[in-house]
């Protein structure tokens, strides 16, 4: 008996294959483990789908409070500002203040300004409204991905999937009440507003209609914690979260948690600007469109701090304090897609594809054991190799296994013995004709190459495609199946061959066909 | 153990007539099964949500359907029994979802008092992901034939691939046709299997063509019935060998892997069965309808090995030339 390479590369693979799918079968800490997908171990999956439009009219908004800031401080009058999806629009009372106006519009990046006899239409450029759009995604990612690694969940995946698709994945939730946790968490807008209350007007509030409120140039916003009750805010903030540099969980003088948040150097100013010249006036604290309180300014607010309060929970207070802590969403997610698997389930799953697996690689070897005799051995020797070949390629690459994966593993065990199938025949066939023992081999597995690698290429080509265009867990089967083919090829073709040569003196001597090849005849 | 007789030719072709009729009654009968059933669309591809729910005895299934008339979410709400007397599945064509709206929470509460439950499962699909699917799968379907097409005619000549694709064709429109017939649930492992029957079958399609072709090749037998017959013949065990092992494994599937894994082992169990009965009786014959010739392309690789040669006979001219 002597090595040959074929045979040095099948052990090699053997223990390539063995060595790497051991962390993963013994479930051991050390070394790459294949992951289980989320079918399989419980927990949710979401694509969320960001509505990126509304990133556009919101940055628009703020454009359009600056240029009011800008014009009150520098007394100017400008009139009927408004901002909407695609444009800010204002007419300008004194064309004397034209230049200096001007020269403060020229220097908002991205827009594009038109005038004439004083009225404004203030566009975003379309490359700007692009780059917004891939921002607002992007922030989108980055902030649930920072609300998530807060919350405190194992191994979450937060990811991009097409131009405004994201991709979250939490193995960790166990609970429906989890489950809702980390929801709210991660739709929660965020979206911090102080606006000023049109005192003007605020008494009729209860009979006016949205579209008066507009006209105005107001909003009625709804209170969050007493229903029916209405305010009548100005449309325009007076500033937002984006200058909210912390927010953290603290105690009123009742015990109560309440949220206080700190604004940076510039809403500071801003605030404390405000302030002074409202006294006596009400300041509405908005959370997501809905006003948590209203109260009157006393006297100048400097430093620049506030609180919400809102009768929250402790657990509550904290979940929004991470929300705001980690920004406001540029734009507004919404569900796409949810699944979610309790982990009994995913045990279920595992232990029916695991028996699935069990018998149907049993029935195989059997089946190749009673057709071929010890050919038929060494094609199973094959496939067991080539098994754990697939869980080390797998573990290595950090693929998940789900349980479309698990089907096309099972799949896979019918046809990675085809090859040996075709082998065996082409070697019968040899053998019947009356050539020796050894080129009935050498030809068998030479004619028997060419339709393997036609058919093999073929099958690739459709598991690359499956991949491409399959989502989710049609992807971890594509996998399992292309790695299972590739790996095959090397098992079942050079492997098996080299453990023929490794024997062939030994058919050749004692010619049991029977005990070899299953052969019930003896060759001419 | 040998289950065919080693030398037999067997006259497939010469009962063609037989199996054309049956492919062609088998394809039409699925086609006007699919047309007037269609087929029962998961929520992978119309949206809606699906909820599973397992009790710790039997389900009480007209409770739960009481309890659920209580809200308008659950208007056109199906309860069907899924895998177990215990379990149960509840879907709604829900055409919008909410984030803070979940389907799981509503569920949980109505559910209170029809007895002990876990909630094991929750989906919902939007109607946007399910159009995205549709046109997905498709796509994915069409590109893999065209690849299918693309291989075959560069390896073999472009009737063998005609003659593949009308077979694999064949081969899909009855394997949905048995889907739609016995209302399995199409959904995205559907997707799977589809394209899962699409390479199985080309494989065992490609199997009988190669040695069609090294029949051509290495004897001078130009009768291409009876080269397609010796082809066919010759192949049957292998065809049929691994027809079983890979029917084993998919039955296997099929009877372990539950309701959660019908909509991708029911069609590959028949996917498996319609696959090996084309590339033995229909795929190769369909290949001397298409009017191929043999002596055609013996008189093609001819033409290649001299162009070859030719080019050769150039190369080391150039080469001399040089030196």
């Amino acid at each position: 008996m002597k090595l040959n390479f074929r045979l040095v590369l099948l052990i090699a693979a053997t223990v390539f294959g063995i060595l790497f799918s051991l962390p993963s079968l013994t479930q051991s800490d050390r070394g790459a483990k294949v992951t289980l997908g989320l079918d399989l171990q419980g927990g949710l999956h979401m694509l969320l789908g960001v509505k990126t439009e509304e990133a556009v009219t919101s940055q628009l908004k703020s454009t359009a409070s600056g240029i009011a800031r800008f014009a009150e401080s520098n007394d100017m009058i400008i009139d009927g500002l408004n901002a909407d999806e695609s444009a800010v629009t204002f007419e300008l009372l004194d064309e004397d203040d034209a230049t200096v106006l001007d020269g403060y519009l020229k220097k908002i990046e991205g827009t594009v300004v038109k005038a004439s006899a004083g009225s404004y239409t203030l566009t975003m450029t379309p490359a700007a409204v692009e780059k917004l759009k891939v921002q607002a995604v992007d922030q989108a990612i980055e902030t649930i991905r920072n609300r998530l690694d807060q919350f405190g969940l194992a191994e979450p995946t937060v990811a991009k999937q097409g131009v405004d698709k994201i991709l979250v994945e939490l193995p960790g939730i166990k609970t429906q009440e989890e489950e809702q946790r980390a929801r709210e968490l991660i739709s929660r807008a965020a979206k911090l507003e102080l606006m000023a209350i049109d005192e003007d007007r605020a008494a009729r509030v209860s009979d006016m209609s949205e579209e008066e409120a507009v006209g105005f140039g107001d909003k009625i916003l709804l209170d969050a914690l007493v229903p029916q009750m209405k305010h009548l805010v100005r449309e325009l903030p007076i500033l937002d979260g984006t200058m909210l540099t912390d927010a953290q969980v603290g105690y009123d003088q009742n015990n109560n948690p309440v949220i206080n948040f700190t604004l940076n150097s510039e809403g500071a100013q801003i605030f404390g600007d405000f302030t002074s010249k409202s006294v006596g006036k009400r300041l509405a604290i908005v959370l997501d469109g809905k006003v948590y309180s209203a109260p009157v300014i006393n006297e100048r607010i400097g430093g620049g701090s506030g609180q919400i309060s809102g009768n929250y929970t402790t657990a509550e207070a904290n979940d929004l304090a991470i929300a705001l802590r980690s920004g406001a969403l540029l734009a507004p997610i919404y569900m796409m897609e949810k699944r979610s698997v309790g982990p009994s389930l995913g045990a279920d799953s595992i232990r029916a594809s695991l028996l699935a697996l069990v018998s149907g690689f049993g029935l195989v070897i059997l089946f190749m054991m009673f057709y071929y005799g010890l050919a038929g051995v060494i094609a199973n020797l094959a496939v067991v190799i080539n098994l754990f070949i697939i869980l080390a390629m797998m573990s290595l690459l950090g693929a998940t296994l789900t349980l479309p994966g698990m089907a096309g593993i099972v799949l896979h065990i019918g046809l990675a013995v085809d090859a040996n199938i075709i082998i065996n025949e082409r070697i019968r066939e040899g053998l019947r004709a009356g050539v020796s023992t050894r080129r009935a081999i050498e030809e068998g597995y030479a004619k028997a190459m060419r339709a393997i690698l036609d058919s093999n290429v073929t099958q690739l080509l459709a598991c690359t495609i499956l991949y491409v265009y399959g989502t989710g867990a049609i992807k971890g089967f594509a996998v399992a199946l292309s790695i299972g083919l590739l790996a095959s090829m090397l098992t079942a073709i050079v492997g098996s061959h080299g453990i023929y040569e490794l024997f062939m003196n030994r058919i050749e001597k004692n010619k049991n066909y029977a005990l070899w090849f299953g052969m019930t005849r003896k060759a001419k | 153990m040998e289950l065919f007789k080693e030398d037999k030719i067997y006259n497939f072709l010469g009962r063609g007539k037989i199996f054309f009729i049956a492919s062609f009654v088998l394809f039409f009968l699925a086609i006007a099964i699919i047309a007037v059933k269609g087929f029962s669309f998961g929520i992978d591809f119309t949206g809606g949500t699906v909820v599973q729910v397992k009790y710790a005895d039997t389900a009480p299934i007209d409770k739960i359907r009481e309890s659920l008339k209580k809200s308008d979410l659950f208007e056109h709400a199906t309860v069907t029994e899924f895998g177990s007397p215990q379990e149960v599945i509840i879907k709604t064509p829900a055409s919008t979802i909410a984030l803070d709206n979940d389907i799981g929470d509503t569920t949980a509460k109505i559910l209170v008092g029809t007895g002990d439950f876990e909630i094991r499962r929750v989906d919902m699909v939007g109607p946007k992901v399910g159009d995205e699917l549709r046109v997905k799968g498709l796509t994915a379907f069409l590109l893999t034939l065209l690849a299918i097409m693309a291989t075959v005619t560069f390896r073999y000549e472009w009737r063998f691939a005609l003659a593949a694709v009308i077979a694999i064709v064949h081969d899909i429109v009855i394997t949905f046709g048995f889907v739609s017939y016995f209302e399995i649930d199409f959904n995205i492992e559907s997707v799977a299997a589809l394209l899962m029957i699409l390479g199985y079958s080309i494989h065992d399609t490609i199997i009988v063509y190669d040695r069609v072709r090294e029949h051509i090749e290495e004897s001078k037998n130009t009768d291409f019935v009876m080269i397609i017959n010796e082809a066919v013949s010759r192949t049957q065990s292998r065809t049929t060998l691994t027809s079983l092992t890979v029917f084993f494994v998919v039955l296997t599937l099929f009877v372990f892997g539950g309701d959660i894994m019908m909509g991708f082992s029911f069609p590959m169990l028949i996917g498996v069965i319609v696959g090996t009965y084309s590339s033995i009786f229909v795929a190769a014959q369909l290949v001397v309808w298409t009017g191929f010739s043999v002596s055609g392309y013996r008189q093609k690789m001819a033409e290649k090995v001299r162009i070859r040669a030719e080019k050769e006979k150039m190369r080391a001219q150039f080469e001399q030339g040089i030196v």
